[in-house]
């Protein structure tokens, strides 16, 4: 079944203090050329029937209300999964 | 007698804590489920604290789209007290009920203690007991407790005299404003991330000057709400 994907990510202005952990232990590896880690998430909808404008529709409106919380998160990408 | 319904959700902690607050503050507590679509004719909500669904997707989101919101939804627009703890505070945001939203503490760890709070506001149904700018002690517990809101929304709750409680002495989690607890326009409703229900009783409670373990603070947030649900 075809998949639709949505990302998510905090806000840019708002401190992400598991990006900043895990930009920490990316220091001790001695990758120091890594200036920031920012950690987001990455939903994937599997859809019943073909991913139409339709789908994508719902998948946005999920996104917007459940997925994501707009006053702490971004919705960055809803598109169709491509294999 | 006035009866306070505590929801419980899969996962909350400390619901029997907030009902027993409730009965030693003089009311009666009253058992609510997040499956049903019955607040019971309760006079008053908590949401507890606790980690609803794990704390999958974010604190609290889970628990916002529960069947049983809608009722507690239409209960805070007819005014009925709410009253947001901890986890139930990140679900009142997460509802839209209350403004802004809590992330991660600042620092990146899981803080316990007992924290010292100014009470700003006592114009809402859950501080009308309390002396403006009063200090209480009440412990304090989470990982994601960073109050955070954009800077219009921030503003608008200052001026409106809508943060109605803000830490002392330290920041815990990085909160805008140092911002404990804030409530809505109508004041009818109102979240908090400290602990009032575990300062309800001697022995129990946060130690204070006068002997170990006596704080009981919390316990005029619950006799707040009595006044204000007597008062109509």
């Amino acid at each position: 079944m075809p998949v639709i994907v949505v990302e998510v990510m905090p806000k840019a202005e708002l401190l992400d203090p598991q990006g900043k952990a895990v930009a920490g232990a990316l220091g001790r590896l001695g990758k120091d050329r890594f200036a920031g880690v920012r950690v987001g998430k990455r939903f994937e909808l599997t859809v019943e029937g073909p991913v139409d404008e339709a789908a994508l529709a719902d998948a946005r409106e999920v996104a917007e209300t459940l997925l994501a919380n707009g006053v702490i998160e971004d919705v960055v990408r809803v598109a169709e999964a491509t294999a | 007698m006035t009866r306070i319904g505590v929801i419980t959700f899969p996962g909350s902690l400390d619901d029997g804590d907030a009902r027993r607050a409730i009965r030693l503050a003089g009311a009666e507590p009253v058992r609510l489920w997040h499956g049903d679509h019955d607040l019971g004719g309760v006079d008053a909500v908590v949401l507890p604290g606790g980690f609803s669904y794990g704390d999958y997707l974010r604190c609290g989101a889970i628990a916002a789209h529960s069947p049983i919101m809608r009722e507690v939804r239409d209960a805070a627009t007819r005014g009925v007290p709410v009253l947001g703890i901890c986890n139930g505070f990140q679900m009142l945001t997460e509802a839209h009920l209350l403004p802004g939203g809590l992330v991660r503490n600042d620092h990146g760890a899981f803080v316990c203690r007992d924290q010292r709070l100014a009470v700003e506001s006592t114009s809402t149904a859950w501080t009308r007991g309390f002396d403006q700018g009063e200090q209480i002690v009440v412990p304090l517990k989470n990982g994601e407790g960073g109050y955070v809101a954009d800077a219009d929304t921030v503003a608008r709750l200052e001026d409106e005299g809508r943060v109605v409680f803000r830490y002392v002495d330290i920041d815990p989690n990085g909160s805008v404003n140092h911002i404990a607890g804030v409530a809505n326009e109508a004041g009818n409703v109102v979240g908090l991330m400290p602990h009032p229900e575990h300062a309800v009783e001697p022995g129990f409670g946060p130690d204070t000057g006068a002997a170990m373990r006596s704080g009981v603070d919390g316990l005029r947030i619950f006799r707040s709400v009595l006044e204000s649900v007597l008062a109509g």
